[in-house]
């Protein structure tokens, strides 16, 4: 915060670059952040290779999934505790009937899927702004009744899905140092979120995160803009889902259950602010990653599991303490 | 209802003064809710097989019952008073009720005390984190949660000799005078003095003003961050009592005896009209929360439904009777 400078020459400069740090700032530290975790990996196993990279990839592609789920609804100033039970719901869908199809049966059917999930996130988005009950409340409701259809569908976990499909997903790409999950990852945020977020409807979603009053006043229609952020979050669940069916295997009731919870801490550890308006997508698919390469390492050094699930949890509050105080900090000064 | 509005103003349809009652008296309409729901599982109950459910057994039962959820929801509400939600309740219920059981060699009262302790710590670490670092509510409870969790498990791998004392037997399920539960004499006094406590008390007004408007109590004064630190430790001792009776109902104490109760612990302060937001509500509609949600539980057992069916009627009960009450409280 040079801003003494005496010149406009030089102080645009100067603001710019500590905008760029304040905006960017906690999204840069999570990539430090994970960049230092990955070095440190790199020394925990006797012979670190391409194939950590793979097993990698596949932890954390329906994590980073489920983040990004998670970003788009907090960015707009929500929040979806029923990201967890709708993957679930996608998985045991895909897994009982991908079973016995062909790839590009496989394939079409999971589009559908994905569209289907966000039709179901644009149900949730309907329910809160009809009923004007509070997101926390509907999005808990709603993770009880896509919970139940999952368990309805499957009570057991049960199903698959074709060999070409689940390669999709856990193959490579050229090289075993490019796993394909992280391509597809990588086309999902290029893709879907980049023009998006340039997009008018990308930019109505900060503007109602940020200030809804505001936004209402200058034209936003915060109805639907609320109503688009659910169903682009539960179009990313619908992702995530699929991806578990993919790095699984198998379709099972339970398995989204881990995700709903821990989406939220990587969305705050990605530098999306609960309250909305701040943030992108990028920050929280890297927390996502240092998520999950946490407990690779702790589990690659033999730490018991529980003792992994201690040391995670305190991780996230230290970090997020961390946070809380930079942010007092900058009020101060 | 409509025998309740004897003068029905011009122009205002029976809808709106249905509204207008339920705005101006929730806890009759929570009432009015409880009653029909046990009316609805008498009919259900004798349809199925022949017996009464509106009986003082099944009255008594249902009180039993709801008392663990309720103790947690107070703790709840509470922290919900002050705008934020406490996720981690269930398993600091469980360390109440393991560290009930664990030492319960060591006599009935230190065990009780020890785990109490043990709650308000957890509630206070989680109280430090809110008020003092400002961590969002929602990621330090649940952070603290998981870490909890992980703890426990550790713990009962441990060699560990559980013993649940007697009088946390039958605290937990026993019954005195044929009909009234032991744990109405835990529940009774605390819901009256969280009660009389929140109107009363100049604490219990300090808990509604910081919910209502931090900004304005911290520019009048009021040691914000003392408050909620105070608040989150109660919960946590609140939640510890819930899994003493807890373990005390179950004889044995498992990672997830209390789990289940964390959901409806939120859903029971909802539906009781506590705004989520903070600043408005009380205990008094969050006990009728609690037992509505308990002769749910039985209704939905009652007729057979399968684990899956039970969670969506679940979760779609809990919205039903979140929208009547946004419903209700508009306008004006």
């Amino acid at each position: 915060m040079t801003t003494a400078a005496a010149t406009a020459d030089r102080r645009r400069p100067g603001i710019h670059a500590a905008r760029l740090g304040r905006r960017h700032g906690w999204t840069l530290g999570t990539y430090v952040l994970l960049l230092g975790l990955v070095l440190y990996w790199r020394t925990v196993p006797p012979v670190w290779g391409s194939f950590d990279v793979q097993s990698l990839a596949i932890d954390a592609l329906p994590f980073a999934f489920a983040a990004m789920a998670q970003a788009v609804v907090i960015i707009s100033g929500g929040i979806d505790l029923s990201v967890g039970s709708l993957m679930s719901l996608v998985n045991v869908i895909s897994a009982k009937y991908m079973a016995t199809m062909s790839f590009r049966d496989a394939l079409l059917f999971a589009g559908a899927l994905a569209l289907g999930a966000a039709l179901a996130g644009a149900s949730t988005g309907s329910l809160i702004t009809i009923s004007r009950v509070p997101d926390i409340v509907v999005t808990l409701a709603m993770l009880f009744v896509w919970a139940g259809l999952a368990l309805q569908i499957q009570p057991i976990p049960g199903g698959g899905a074709p060999l070409k499909y689940v390669q999709l997903a856990t193959g490579q790409w050229f090289s075993p140092w490019i796993p394909s999950g992280l391509v597809i990852l990588l086309c999902a945020f290029v893709l879907i979120w980049l023009p998006l977020r340039r997009a008018r409807s990308g930019l109505a979603l900060y503007s109602i995160g940020s200030n809804r009053n505001a936004a209402y006043l200058s034209g936003v229609s915060v109805t639907r803009t609320r109503i688009f952020a659910y169903s682009l979050g539960g179009f990313f669940a619908g992702l995530a889902g699929l991806a578990l069916t993919a790095t699984s295997g198998i379709g099972d009731p339970l398995s989204g259950q881990y995700y709903t919870l821990n989406s939220v801490a990587a969305v705050v550890l990605g530098g999306v602010a609960l309250v909305g308006g701040k943030g992108g997508l990028i920050g929280p698919i890297a927390a996502a990653f240092v998520l999950t390469v946490v407990k690779t390492i702790l589990i690659l050094k033999g730490v018991d599991q529980n003792w992994a699930q201690v040391i995670q949890g305190t991780l996230i509050i230290v970090v997020v303490m961390i946070g809380g105080l930079a942010i007092r900090e900058r009020r101060r000064t | 209802m409509s025998a309740a509005a004897p003068e029905v103003a011009r122009g205002e349809s029976r809808l709106e003064t249905a509204r207008r009652f339920l705005a101006e008296n929730p806890a009759i309409a929570l009432i009015f809710v409880f009653v029909g729901l046990f009316v609805v599982t008498d009919i259900v109950n004798r349809a199925q097989s022949g017996h009464a459910f509106l009986a003082p057994t099944q009255v008594s039962t249902t009180f039993l019952y709801a008392a663990p959820l309720a103790l947690l929801a107070a703790g709840q509400t509470l922290v919900m008073l002050t705008g934020g939600v406490d996720l981690s309740v269930a398993t600091t219920a469980t360390a109440g009720a393991f560290v009930a059981s664990g030492t319960g060699r060591h006599g009935a009262a230190a065990a009780i005390l020890l785990a109490i302790a043990i709650g308000f710590g957890i509630g206070l670490v989680n109280g430090i984190g809110v008020a003092i670092f400002r961590v969002n509510p929602l990621i330090m409870t649940l952070g603290l949660s998981s870490v909890t969790l992980g703890a426990l498990t550790i713990y009962s791998q441990r060699r560990f000799v559980a013993l649940v004392p007697n009088i946390v037997n039958t605290f937990g399920s026993g019954r005195f005078l044929t009909y009234i539960p032991y744990d109405l004499l835990i529940w009774g006094p605390i819901a009256a003095l969280i009660i009389l406590g929140l109107r009363y008390s100049g604490f219990g007004r300090m808990i509604y003003a910081v919910g209502d408007n931090p900004v304005a109590c911290r520019l009048a004064g009021v040691r914000v961050w003392q408050v909620l630190l105070l608040v989150y430790a109660l919960c946590g001792a609140f939640s510890a009592v819930a899994g003493i009776l807890l373990v005390g109902f179950n004889d044995a104490a498992d990672l997830g005896i209390a789990a289940p109760f964390l959901l409806p612990s939120v859903a029971a302060v909802v539906i009781g009209g506590t705004s989520i937001l903070g600043g408005s509500g009380g205990y008094g509609g969050t006990i009728l929360g609690a037992l509505i949600l308990t002769v749910l539980d039985s209704l939905l057992t009652i007729l057979n439904a399968s684990a899956a069916i039970k969670q969506m009627l679940y979760g779609a009960i809990i919205l039903a009777l979140a929208w009547l009450y946004a419903w209700t409280s508009r306008g004006e």
